[in-house]
């Protein structure tokens, strides 16, 4: 990675609150024009990171460096990063154009360029006709569009944005999303978004920060991180999964065969195998797995068990399955494909291939609310 | 329920109603009589004295603008309930300010010191500051014996020291409105100012200052108004060099037993007052600021 592509680098960086660290040496580069969102759960420190970014928070140890300067010890008026807060934090006392202009005033830019790039600013986001209301007389998705021009109208080299969405409703939640992204596209700057919501993190960002317990766990696109997801905890925060804990058995071909319970399993393999003995834990997709009735299926790994609940959603039935082998599985099935009639106590098979599953480092109990 | 039903049973519900409403009047009674007796009785006779002695007519209000030395004592009266109130919001301003922000263990703190001065009585204060300020009192002496100065300091038995006096007593009364109106500050907004550029004190002066606005005008009229009838600091600590205007009105009734004299002036001061609330509640909602809701 070039020294130039890096926007921000948060370099090894620690704060502790007492005895207790709410980062624990993290480190990330974000490059350029990237949007990067910080996942995880609360407490997990990603809001401390995006302070300490913002200058609000100073670390423990470790440096913040902007295009390879440290800037660590500045003080946030002279980072020149937008930020959204959560909550947005407009000033209640000024119009919705003061609160806009603000940064170019403090900068003391003459009147007839305020006005300009203001207004400017204004119709970005679809706010022109507000200009001369005050904050409590917009809606919660207009008040976050100021929130917005307020932090890019003075073309900071970065923005930060502390869950802005997170007050406003499902629909205009997904219609922002949809705004923020084609905002990045349009502006082109650098964004680092600070999210727990893992749809949220999965439809906006370049690259996924997942962080757990003031730690980073793994870094990357989020297709890589919900195909390939290093740890439990990912595998289980990013979506669903279902676990599998076997004992690797060694290598057949370009799989691993290992055991779990009385089964015996195969698993893709792309790198060393395991050493024979060893134990392995397998996640699985509830969407990568085939459930066929009346046959065992053809694929390389099979399971038998009755449906011990399910539901339908439109779009999908969601069943627990209830194995003697493997404990209680979850296969979700498209409605269109599902052939068979759901029914609970009734005998289903549950296939899924080599390549479906991944291996992952157990890191400890998943997150409350997770399936297990 | 019919209409004959209820013209024909003595009516059971509107007799609950009744008794509902007497037992509501009942239970207020005791405190309205009290406050009937006690304070809006002698508040009414204390109007009624000021256009009735010694005869009848508004004589006394004419002396208003008539009597050089009740408008000397007015004027005195207004100049040191200014100055009190300006050094107090000011300092009353810092003190809160540094209270919201402030860890809660701090705050807990902070807090006694603002309140303790409260509950120790105000004659006790006003002759603690006579120890301190007096000529022979302890910061004169330290000075002379430092050789900082020959003849002692005036700190007292002027306005100097009733100011001083009077500052202290009413710093609570500045901080408490301040302070709450402050708490309901949001912070993020200090911060966003931050982030968006502006210095500390350029997010100060055009973020959190205007915010607190509301807060500064409550303590402003509530200091004011409490200065105005300030009676045993400017007594002891003026040294009866200096007349404010409560110790004028005791001077006239109690002395030289000028009963006219001293209720209109009384009255005058309940009325500016009132018009001084008046004025504040079109800005402020009054309830909130002191304390209720």
């Amino acid at each position: 990675m070039s020294e130039l592509r890096q926007s921000v680098v948060v370099d090894r960086m620690v704060k502790r609150y007492g005895r207790v660290a709410a980062v624990d040496d993290v480190t990330l580069q974000i490059d350029r024009g990237e949007f990067v969102t910080l996942l995880g759960p609360s407490g997990s420190g990603k809001t401390t990171i995006l302070m300490a970014i913002a200058g609000f928070v100073q670390p423990t140890s470790g440096e913040i460096l902007l295009d390879g300067r440290a800037i660590t010890r500045q003080p946030p008026e002279h980072r020149n990063f937008g930020m959204v807060f959560q909550g947005y934090a407009l000033f209640p006392h000024m119009t919705v154009f003061e609160n806009v202009a603000f940064a170019l005033r403090a900068r003391g830019r003459p009147n007839q360029e305020v006005g300009r790039r203001v207004t400017e600013a204004l119709d970005m986001v679809q706010l022109g006709p507000y200009a001369a209301r005050m904050p409590r007389q917009l809606s919660g998705g207009q008040q976050q569009r100021v929130a917005l021009a307020r932090a890019l109208v003075f073309t900071p080299h970065l923005l930060l944005l502390d869950e802005p969405l997170s007050a406003l409703d499902k629909k205009l939640r997904a219609e922002l999303q949809l705004e923020l992204k084609a905002l990045h596209e349009r502006v082109g700057l650098t964004f680092l978004y600070v999210t727990h919501d893992q749809d949220e993190a999965l439809s906006m960002s370049d690259r996924i920060a997942i962080l757990r317990d003031g730690k980073l766990v793994q870094f990357g696109r989020p297709r890589e991180l919900y195909e390939r997801p290093a740890t439990r905890f990912v595998a289980d925060f990013l979506g669903k999964s279902n676990f599998l804990a076997g004992r690797a058995e060694g290598p057949d071909g370009a799989t691993l065969a290992y055991s779990c319970g009385s089964l015996r399993l195969r698993q893709a393999l792309d790198g060393p195998a395991p050493p024979p003995g060893s134990p392995v834990l397998i996640a699985l997709r509830p969407e990568k797995i085939a459930v066929v009735a009346d046959a065992v299926p053809d694929t390389a790994n099979a399971v038998s068990g009755r449906i011990a609940q399910w539901s339908y959603s439109g779009t999908h039935f969601h069943l627990l399955v209830d194995t003697d082998a493997a404990g209680r599985m979850t296969a979700t099935v498209p409605s269109w494909r599902c052939r068979i009639e759901p029914e609970t106590g009734r005998l289903v098979h549950l296939g899924w291939d080599p390549d479906a599953t991944v291996i992952v480092t157990d890191d400890g109990a998943p997150p409350p609310g997770a399936i297990q | 329920m019919t209409a004959t039903a209820a013209a024909g049973a003595p009516s059971g519900r509107r007799l609950v109603l009744m008794n509902e409403r007497t037992a509501y009047w009942l239970m207020v009674a005791p405190a309205a009589l009290l406050m009937a007796a006690f304070y809006f009785y002698p508040l009414a006779e204390v109007l009624w004295i000021s256009v009735t002695e010694p005869k009848p007519g508004l004589d006394n209000y004419a002396q208003l603008f008539t009597s050089a030395s009740i408008r000397r004592t007015i004027v005195t009266t207004l100049r040191i309930c200014v100055l009190t109130t300006a050094i107090t919001i000011l300092l009353g301003y810092v003190v809160a300010y540094v209270l919201v922000h402030a860890s809660p263990r701090a705050q807990r703190w902070l807090f006694l010191g603002v309140l303790v001065p409260l509950w120790i009585s105000v004659l006790v204060r006003a002759f603690a500051w006579v120890t301190l300020l007096a000529r022979e009192g302890l910061i004169n002496t330290t000075l002379r014996d430092a050789g900082l100065i020959e003849q002692p300091l005036a700190l007292i038995w002027n306005e100097f020291g009733i100011v001083i006096g009077m500052v202290h007593y009413m710093i609570p009364y500045a901080v408490l409105p301040l302070y709450a109106n402050m708490r309901d500050i949001d912070p993020r907004t200090v911060s966003a100012a931050r982030g968006l550029g502006g210095s500390r004190f350029y997010s100060f002066r055009r973020v959190f200052l205007p915010q607190s606005l509301p807060g500064i005008i409550g303590a402003t009229v509530l200091v004011f108004i409490f200065s105005l009838g300030f009676f045993v600091t400017p007594a002891i600590l003026g040294g009866g060099k200096t007349l404010m205007i409560a110790e004028y009105i005791s001077l006239q009734i109690l002395d030289l037993l000028r009963w006219g004299l001293g209720t209109m002036l009384a009255s005058t001061m309940v009325l500016f007052i009132f018009v001084l609330l008046a004025a504040l509640a079109r800005v402020v909602d009054l309830k909130r600021l002191f304390g209720a809701g």
